[in-house]
């Protein structure tokens, strides 16, 4: 959307950002003016502690004054420049991490903050305790994203296994001919598949019990999977087709929010 | 870049040169002018951590103790560590569940618990038990609100987690089941996570691909009918098509891999980081069901895809221990 864009991993644990860009093995270089933001696009910077480890296997394991001293220098020395978003990947839950990002930055204003669900009861129940920091601390919901919302697949995408007292058997190529044969027109149809149980209403109901906008759902999608361990963009090709245009509709609302 | 935490006594906002919070010249040596510590340091007492004592004099009536950790959240850790202790329990074992995951808190919902309080007697914190040889102890009991957000920096909740430790009478038990919070992408945070165990010295018992694809019979499956307006649910037609047209199908098994595992997934993974691999569990829905009812998935028959594979990996488990 020609943005100027900053992407901020605090996760300094588990930061994913790294690999999600396709920016694996690049470093920070820092100029007089700070930090540089490593640069996927001319107009996407990625800061995260994913660049400063030697060996991505190593475990970061720090207590929180030290976390949050890196969170404060991500803040203070990280030359953005002139940017449009500053979106910042926090970690699960409520703690360290969060606190100290809000307190650092809640002078500077915060537009608000996206929570992100999948459909069950147990992850629902820690979505709201994340709307309760929201509100406790005065950052604004602008809405939830319950993601993994289904799994839908051209029915061409299926494997077939035929169970038996020895085992499996690969049956895929078989039943693929056999519906080409016999039941043609189930070629054209879509399967679903709700993995996780959203019966009690899933994260729409929740948003209306807890007063906060539902963004939207993103089913799940073997091939944004895929995009995502790639460091690919979803929108760039055609192939995320059941994840893609979802993702759309929430970024929409979501800048016409902003 | 280094990794420490102040497991040597040398805490991280600690001045350079730091002796060590348990040195003899701890809050005293010329290095620790100006540290913010130094005022502790030179009046705590110095030797092992009291609450160590107790907490050793606690665990000497558990016989094993299992950490359950994932590198990354929502990947059924907590569904896992809750019918792990089901399933021990199950086997005539006195079994504790034990939730550190001060932030949020599952097990209480995942074994059918919620709404339960912490009772305290003289020998202790009781546990809230499920089954007369199954306790379960998490600050899901404690918070009077569900909804209420644990916003708790590190020490506190450290306090907490020592609490657990130090106070919860578990009585003399066979298994005590630690689910922990995640922490410390997929396969990346776990590779952190084995080498968090293998730095301070905790066995690593074996790794568990959870959520390894899914599968279903077509009859559960749904059709919709894309098309430029929306979908159209097509499910009753597919069925009936294929009852006449293509009947054999409906004892076929569909599979998707939801998460791509081409590179290997675990399994090359733990043989690569020499930690054992002890299986795969798909995805079912009537296991997410299970869990969210606070139900074991070995009682009754519906978790046909899950119960096995889970069943496989206790087995496993147990030989271990």
């Amino acid at each position: 959307m020609d943005l100027q864009v900053g992407l901020l991993d605090i996760d300094i644990c588990g930061p994913s950002i790294p690999k999600m860009l396709g920016l694996e093995g690049q470093d920070i270089h820092q100029s007089n003016l700070g930090w540089s933001p490593v640069y996927v696009e001319s107009n996407l910077g990625v800061m995260s502690i994913g660049f400063m480890l030697p060996n991505p296997d190593d475990a970061v394991i720090w207590r929180g004054p030290r976390k949050n001293g890196l969170i404060k220098q991500f803040l203070k020395d990280v030359d953005w420049g002139e940017i449009d978003y500053l979106v910042v990947d926090a970690p699960p839950g409520t703690s360290d991490e969060h606190i100290s990002i809000v307190q650092y930055l809640q002078a500077t204003g915060i537009d608000g903050a996206i929570i992100v669900t999948t459909p069950q009861q147990v992850s629902l129940i820690d979505v709201r305790k994340e709307i309760s920091f929201c509100k406790k601390v005065g950052v604004p919901v602008l809405g939830v994203v319950e993601n993994m919302s289904g799994l839908r697949q051209p029915l061409s995408d299926l494997r077939f296994v035929k169970p038996s007292e020895a085992g499996e058997t690969d049956a895929t190529e078989w039943a693929l001919n056999y519906i080409k044969e016999k039941a043609p027109e189930l070629l054209s149809l879509v399967t679903c598949s709700e993995v996780f149980d959203s019966s009690k209403g899933g994260a729409e109901k929740m948003c209306d019990e807890m007063k906060v906008p539902f963004l939207g759902k993103v089913p799940m999608d073997p091939q944004l999977c895929k995009a995502a361990e790639e460091g690919r963009s979803c929108f760039d090709d055609q192939k995320c087709s059941a994840s893609a245009p979802a993702l759309k509709s929430i970024v929409k609302k979501l800048t016409k929010i902003d």
